[in-house]
């Protein structure tokens, strides 16, 4: 059940967006992201498609790893699909039957939505897929560094990202272990029905949580033995600096942005 | 001065009921006055809650005395400004290899300490590569600590902390939860670093066979400490041993209960060949 959780789905590779330092691509992405809310016409979904297409293309990573995580957003396209086709009543009226209308407007504002949707997921996909966790932890970590003048704890979130990260396989297996252990004695983890396989967890959550929190407090403890005491003059294996691809990186990003803007207060086209 | 004194020390932990009064207290340690010199191999012996974790503790500043002064390289526990020196030149390694790694990465994992203690980058470098070499994981590098195995794991540990440069390390039961290799590796890589960095080890254990080539043995039981000695001297005391709930390493057994019944070899007898010597000696 529990076998494929994969988490930081890294597709490991060379290429100089996997390269890229990490804030460039947070940034990237949180830019990609307004590009898309900028946006009020369908050519300029085309532009960001391309622009999506052409960073993918460059990344090396098979698009079918790209557009995976689609599956997981189905339903809420769907259901916003819906939605839109059946309350927009702009443009002509195409269909009337019985309580249902559809219009024109309804279709493309539908279509447009969707797209939408899919470009926001494609673009987060597409940095979770180029860079370690360790690596996005740190990129937030530095990233975020200013918010520390309104004594927003960055460090603290970072550090507890990482180990969250670090904890993952590590709980996952004792998960199986549990399950396991009640498995053989006679607890029937296959039941049929939502309900009973909520209940059928139960039983597995009460150890994990005791257990997580055991060794939530050996590390803990384990942390201050190894003199950890928060951010405060603490230095770094790897420090993140920016390279001239960095440079390169934002220059193009923001033209993109630029030119995404353009064709928003552009007059005319869709 | 010695490295670790320890003066009267005691310490209780307190139980509180639901309103917040003290409900009960237990002495985890009564009385103790240890000094460990510099450059020693210690073991600690002593049945399930005799108090090893909780000394262990009180060395590293993670617990502080409830009567009593422990001194690390001079240094008061109780003075909080004092505390991040401490656990810098006496690092702990524990028990679960697993609940003490931070990091996804072998090297990352060594660089958390000096990191922590602000070592510049460059120098991380170098005494990550340097500390990985003295337990001989410098192979493991770049793999995830999940996928080592429990000894393999241990020695990144402990290359975590020899990456602080510290003078004393203590462990408390590393061995517990691994495999004979594994032990084995382990146990190598402390005496290497005990003989070849000087650095000061106390290593808390239950496994017997792991004590006998320590430069001394301290026997704990109830919280105070009941023999320390070197291993030939403690291990005489078969029948005191076995009376606080301890064996001793089988060799010794034989040779204590082969006395008994009239043979005339000689006391302290720990290892294997050491028998088979003393006994052929006896039956020429
Ligand atoms: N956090 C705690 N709260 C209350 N009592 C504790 C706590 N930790 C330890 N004790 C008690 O203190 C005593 C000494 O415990 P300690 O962990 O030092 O023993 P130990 O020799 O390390 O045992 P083991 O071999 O099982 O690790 C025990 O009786 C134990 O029950
Ligand atoms: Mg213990």
């Amino acid at each position: 059940m529990f076998k494929d959780i994969t988490l930081g789905q890294y597709y490991p590779g060379e290429s100089v967006i996997h390269k890229l330092d990490p804030r460039t691509k947070l940034s990237g992405t949180m830019l990609f992201l307004i590009s898309l809310f900028i946006n009020d016409k369908f050519i300029g979904l085309g532009l960001a498609l391309l622009f999506l297409a052409t960073m993918v293309k460059i990344s090396g990573v098979p698009a079918r790893f790209i557009t995976r995580g689609l599956k997981g957003i189905f339903l809420i396209v769907l259901i916003t699909v819906l939605f839109s086709v059946f309350y927009v009543n702009t443009g002509t009226l195409l269909v009337d039957f019985w309580i249902f209308k559809i219009y024109s407007g309804g279709l493309s504002n539908a279509a447009f939505i969707a797209i939408r949707i899919m470009l926001l997921v494609l673009g987060s996909s597409l940095m979770t897929l180029t860079t370690t966790p360790t690596r996005l932890t740190d990129g937030l970590e530095k990233g975020l560094r200013c918010l520390n003048i309104i004594h927003f704890p960055v460090h603290s979130l970072a550090m507890i990202m990482s180990i969250a990260l670090r904890f993952i396989p590590i709980l996952t297996q004792e998960m199986n272990k549990i399950q396991k252990a009640q498995m053989a004695r006679g607890a029937d983890f296959e039941k049929r029905g939502f309900l009973r396989r909520i209940r059928g967890f139960v039983p597995l959550l009460v150890p994990l949580i005791i257990s997580a929190f055991r060794r939530a407090a050996d590390l803990a403890q384990a942390m201050d033995a190894r003199c950890y005491h928060g951010g405060k003059g603490r230095t770094k294996m790897k420090p993140l600096r920016y390279a001239r691809r960095d440079f390169i990186g934002y220059l193009v990003l923001f033209s993109f942005l630029a030119l995404t803007i353009v064709i928003r207060i552009m007059p005319y086209g869709y | 001065m010695a490295l670790i004194d320890i003066h009267h020390l005691f310490h209780s932990f307190y139980r509180y009921n639901e309103s917040g009064e003290v409900a009960g207290t237990k002495e985890a340690l009564r009385d103790v006055t240890l000094s460990i010199e510099a450059g020693t191999f210690v073991a600690v012996l002593g049945h399930n809650g005799s108090g090893k974790s909780t000394l262990a503790k009180h060395i590293n500043a993670l617990f502080l005395p409830s009567k009593g002064q422990v001194l690390v390289d001079g240094r008061d526990t109780k003075d909080a400004a004092n505390v991040l020196l401490i656990r810098r030149e006496a690092g702990m390694v524990f028990q679960n290899p697993d609940n003490q790694m931070i990091a996804n990465v072998v090297e990352e994992e060594v660089a958390f300490g000096p990191e922590n203690i602000g070592v510049p980058t460059e120098e991380i470098w170098e005494r990550v590569a340097d500390s990985l070499e003295r337990v001989g994981m410098t192979a493991y590098r770049m793999h995830s600590p999940d996928r080592l195995s429990g000894g393999q794991k241990q020695r990144v540990a402990i290359a975590g902390i020899v990456s602080m440069k510290p003078q004393c390390i203590i462990l408390d039961e590393p061995t517990a939860m691994l495999d004979p290799v594994g032990r084995r590796e382990v146990l190598r890589t402390l005496h290497e670093l005990n003989e070849k960095e000087k650095i000061t080890i106390l290593l808390i254990t239950h496994h017997m066979d792991e004590t006998i080539d320590a430069d001394r043995v301290i026997v704990m039981d109830d919280g105070e400490v009941v023999l320390d000695d070197v291993p030939r001297e403690v291990f005489a005391h078969v029948d005191e041993l076995r009376s606080r709930g301890l064996d001793v390493p089988v060799p010794t057994q034989l040779a204590y209960e082969l006395k008994k019944r009239g043979l005339e070899l000689p006391e302290g007898i720990l290892s294997e060949e050491e028998f088979v010597d003393a006994y052929m000696k006896l039956c020429k």
